[in-house]
């Protein structure tokens, strides 16, 4: 047998039961290899449940900062039974299986073509903790010593780590690094170490922090001014509204009389929560809400409303797997369509996509200025990758200079004076000719600028009509405001100087790490250069469309069945759809590079016979 | 069609003490039917604003979906409005107060829109406390939609067509005692001598004040046989007691004798008297509101009048304990940490 080698390229996969303490120590080791210097990205594979069922979780070190999954696994780390037939056989042939061998390994486990490296945890925590749940948990720093000392990780690394994580306890720290310790020791004496597959301290991170987009997300609505959010908690949204929560208890609260400056309030539901982002919006406060597919689905009503009544609303939606209330704890990007035409009528949404979490900061903060100068809903479209898992990101940045672009806004004095020259306000008048009027917030005027806001026909007085044409005016102008959204919302991010290829693609939010690493495979491997766009929004701006026209065939990547993005681009642009080709992954796995080289390549080759 | 009304003042129309007229507390000319109950309570609405010198802009009237949910388009024209959709005035009004708890919020809602569709957001607006005035019309029926039973129409109560309702009805009053409502009241469209009163109280009240108000249909629901109708409410209808609003600082004059009378002071120092009581009602206890309530059913009473107040009560804004200033008027140098702050939590990732 081969063994399996290398420095920083590998993958190791933790196999868990969910509810045992093992995220904590599954996020030491990750950190250890970011604290070395080295581009990691973790993945936690969880089940929709609170205890007992298996977990995974998956780290990936890569030298070359590929940050998507990757196939196969090099070293599994199993310490969950229910799960270790199928743990055996996902390891690559001349990989490595670490297991608890407090007890003998039954013969069905056993691979002719993997190494096995028992590790007595149980056997060790038996005999230095006497407490039941100590064991649990001392065992998971067990196999981070374990770890260490096969992978070749700078012990004094995971001692700080372990310092910080229990900085507010530190009768904590002097038994975990123990148990950690432990497991160094216990390799030390019994297996040849380092292995040949191993880490090595590296400056590749520089300034890079490890965050989870939903964390970023909430960071970005207290930086953007968001004051008040109404939410229901749904997978993997939840923990947006609590990070934004926790950011305002810390930042927004004054210390002496202990009032908030935040109103958060768990609604009944979805449709209650975004009745309340709007009604704030309307009465001038930045005001969002986060969901997730089955929450979307329930807000369509009210996003009509908040189209055509032009009123600003933030909304994000960490996308799941669907359809209906599919698989919860698991990824994709299938609420596209969903989410840009959502609610009857002729309806279409503004959508921001951020593909990492420094750009779900900066896209939260875009999204407040944008819902305010376009007056309309900002939907921010993320996924449970991006949302829930840890990220190797650039740093959180924020210009002091940076001003709210409150938007289109009479005060009292404007009203005054508009009716000083004769002119009467008229919320719906497209007075600028970029088809986004001005509005008043309640109370601004004792005599001026109010206005009765309605989902009926109006005109530009807001007065309720039945006259079509005046309401197909009203359509028109907001089709008018559209083309302006175009021009402003962030431009798609191109990776290359100009154009070198005829062929091109387009990709998206998490695809986005997948996609660049397999750019590199097909030059690499196959030979193969192919021109690159990442979308970041909707409508589309006019270089995605120049974009399409400079190349014969595009490749559009994307998380889900039925190639949504792709539609909206037929839709939207009135490409030829042949142009336009699918790599479509949708199993609720983060896509991995190898699956977007072999969809390309594949096609390739066929149009090639 | 909407109609402007002409905006023709007399010169010598009373001003009130904020200095407009009854006219200023008008909206556009209704397009109700003529005889319609949800007119005559928009009447009610704007003679209690001016009476009590409410600022019109400082008002914010907002509704579902219904012909009660148009009526903020017939009154207050000065203050701004949000229509919304059906059933989803609640979560709109608890945004908007959020955002700005300085202003005063005037829900208008349907049996429909309230009882049926909308029920779980006004359930919840409820349990919030969420400092509000919300006016239910209620005339058993959806007359937006041409009549149908709601679920505030009474088992065996007769529609136009002829059916009968085989539904329990729901009784809103009723529900929100259970729920916890701070200020609970019923009304009829056609006693503005109760109404306005009740309105004025309900303004000056600290949370969630529920007025269900009688408001019968005259196209769909004023047949005989129908528990909604003008002649049956009347016939039926029980009064718990004579209601005056009195004003902050304006002093008490009129006094009646002990155990027949209460004065309940409100939250911004008004009060409300109440007199020709019934033996031992005092309508600060909420048990005995319910079982008051379940006695009139079961008589076949309508009772009506101020059914329960707590002048204690916290409103969403203490409770969630934010900002005494408006959070809609909090700036940058409010809200945002800053770039320094953010190098900290940055390294915290790290
Ligand atoms: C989601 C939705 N479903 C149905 C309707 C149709 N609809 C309009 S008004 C109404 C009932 C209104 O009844 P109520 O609230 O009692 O008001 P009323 O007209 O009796 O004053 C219905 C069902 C709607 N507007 N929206
Ligand atoms: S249908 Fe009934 S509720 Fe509607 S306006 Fe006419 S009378 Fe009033
Ligand atoms: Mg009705």
């Amino acid at each position: 047998m081969r063994n399996l080698t290398g420095v920083n390229d590998l993958v190791v996969r933790f196999a868990n039961v969910n509810g045992t303490g093992s995220a904590s120590a599954n996020n030491m080791f990750a950190m250890s290899i970011f604290r070395m210097g080295i581009p990691m990205t973790a993945k936690n594979i969880f089940p929709s449940n609170i205890q007992g069922l298996p977990t995974w979780y998956e780290v990936r070190v890569s030298e070359k900062g590929y940050l998507g999954r990757r196939e196969g696994v090099d070293i599994m780390l199993c310490v969950n039974p229910q799960s270790m037939k199928q743990d055996v056989a996902s390891v690559k042939p001349g990989g490595y299986f670490l297991y608890d061998n407090t007890k003998n390994l039954h013969k069905d486990f056993i691979r002719e073509d993997v190494n096995y490296i028992g590790i007595p945890m149980i056997g060790i925590c038996m005999r230095l903790y006497s407490d039941a749940r100590q064991r649990q948990l001392f065992k998971n720093m067990i196999y981070v010593g374990a770890l260490a000392a096969l992978l070749d990780i700078e012990l004094e690394v995971v001692k700080g780590i372990i310092a910080d994580e229990f900085k507010k306890k530190p009768k904590l720290i002097e038994p975990n690094v123990q148990a950690m310790m432990a497991g160094v020791t216990y390799i030390k004496e019994n297996y040849e170490h380092p292995l040949g597959l191993r880490v090595e301290r590296r400056d590749l991170v520089g300034d890079a922090i490890v965050i989870d987009g939903n964390t970023a997300c909430g960071i970005g609505a207290v930086y953007a001014g968001a004051t008040v959010a109404g939410w229901y908690p749904i997978t993997p949204s939840t923990s947006l509204v609590e990070a934004f929560a926790k950011y305002s208890n810390r930042l927004r609260v004054d210390p002496e009389t202990g009032l908030k400056k935040v109103a958060i309030v768990q609604a009944e539901d979805e449709l209650a929560a975004f009745g309340m982002v709007l009604g704030a919006n309307w009465n001038g406060a930045r005001a969002f809400t986060a969901t997730s597919g089955p929450g979307l689905s329930l807000m369509n009503e009210f996003l009509g409303l908040a189209y055509f009544a032009e009123i600003p609303a933030v909304l994000v939606d960490v996308q799941r797997g669907g359809p209906s209330t599919g698989m919860p704890t698991r990824t994709q990007q299938s609420d596209l369509l969903l989410a840009a035409y959502a609610s009857h009528g002729d309806t279409k949404h503004v959508l921001l996509i951020p593909s990492n979490p420094s750009e779900c900061f900066d896209f939260m903060a875009d999204a407040f200025d944008l819902a305010e100068r376009l007056q309309t809903p900002i939907i921010v479209m993320t996924d449970l990758d991006l949302g829930m898992n840890e990220h190797l990101s650039a740093p959180l940045k924020w210009d002091d200079a940076r001003r709210y672009d409150r938007g289109k806004v009479y005060t009292a004095e404007d009203l005054d004076a508009l009716s000083a020259m004769g002119k009467q306000f008229g919320r719906y008048l497209d007075v600028d000719g970029d088809g986004i009027p001005y509005r008043t917030l309640p109370a601004t005027h004792p005599t001026k600028g109010s206005f009765f806001t309605r989902g009926t026909s109006h005109d530009e007085y807001a007065r309720y009509t039945e006259d079509g044409v005046k309401n197909a005016q009203v359509l028109d102008r907001l089709t008018k405001k559209w083309d302006t959204a175009k021009e402003i919302l962030p431009l798609p991010e191109f990776y290359q100087a100009q154009n070198e290829s005829n062929i091109g693609m387009i990709f998206f939010g998490t695809t986005t790490y997948a996609a660049l690493e397999a750019i590199d495979l097909l030059k690499q491997e196959e030979g193969i250069t192919l021109d690159a766009m990442r979308a970041t929004a909707f409508p589309f701006h006019a270089s995605v469309e120049a974009f399409i026209e400079a190349h014969d065939q595009i490749f559009v990547i994307e998380q889900n069945r039925d190639a949504q993005f792709r539609t909206l681009l037929i839709n939207e642009l009135e490409i030829n759809p042949k142009k336009l080709i699918k790599v479509l992954n949708y199993d609720g796995m983060p896509i991995t590079a190898d699956a977007i080289r072999n969809g390309i390549a594949k096609h390739l080759e066929a149009i090639k016979l | 069609m909407t109609y402007i009304k002409p905006k023709f003042r007399h010169p010598d129309l009373p001003k009130n003490a904020v200095g407009f007229t009854k006219t200023d507390y008008e909206g556009v000319i209704s397009t109700l039917c003529a005889g319609c109950g949800h007119d005559s309570i928009s009447g009610s609405i704007v003679q209690a604003c001016y009476e009590m010198s409410i600022e019109p802009h400082r008002v914010a009237k907002l509704s579902g979906i219904g012909c009660s949910s148009k009526t903020p388009n017939y009154f207050l024209n000065n203050s701004h409005g949000f229509n919304s959709v059906h059933g989803r005035m609640p979560s709109v009004a608890t945004g908007a107060n959020m955002a700005n708890r300085d202003l005063i919020y005037l829900g208008v809602s349907g049996d429909g829109d309230t009882a049926s569709i909308g029920m779980g957001q006004f359930v919840h607006a409820i349990r919030r406390n969420l400092n509000m005035l919300y006016i239910v019309m209620n005339n058993g029926c959806y007359g937006l939609t041409k009549g149908q039973d709601s679920a505030t129409a009474d088992a065996g109560s007769v529609s136009k067509s002829g059916s009968v309702n085989p539904f329990e009805g729901i009784d809103l009053v009723g529900m929100a005692l259970e729920l916890g409502a701070t200020f609970v009241a019923r009304s009829f469209s056609g006693d503005k001598t109760q109404l306005v009163p009740l309105i004025k109280a309900a303004l000056s009240h600290n949370g969630f004040a529920l007025i269900d108000v009688l408001s019968p249909c005259v196209t769909f629901n004023n047949n005989v046989g129908s528990t909604k109708s003008y002649d049956y409410v009347r016939d039926h209808i029980e009064a718990l007691a004579e209601i005056g609003y009195v004003p902050e600082k304006e002093e008490i004059t009129v006094s009646y004798d002990s155990g027949s009378s209460v004065d309940v002071e409100l939250h911004d120092g008004s009060s409300v008297q109440l007199h020709k009581l019934a033996e031992g009602w005092d309508p600060r206890d909420r048990q005995a509101a319910m079982s008051r309530l379940q006695q009139a059913k079961a008589e076949g009473e309508i009772l009506t009048g101020l059914v329960y107040v707590d002048p204690d009560s916290k409103d969403l804004h203490e409770i969630i304990k934010s900002d005494k200033r408006p959070l809609n008027s909090l700036k940058e140098e409010d809200l945002c940490p800053g770039a320094g702050v953010l190098a900290m939590i940055n390294d915290e990732f790290r």
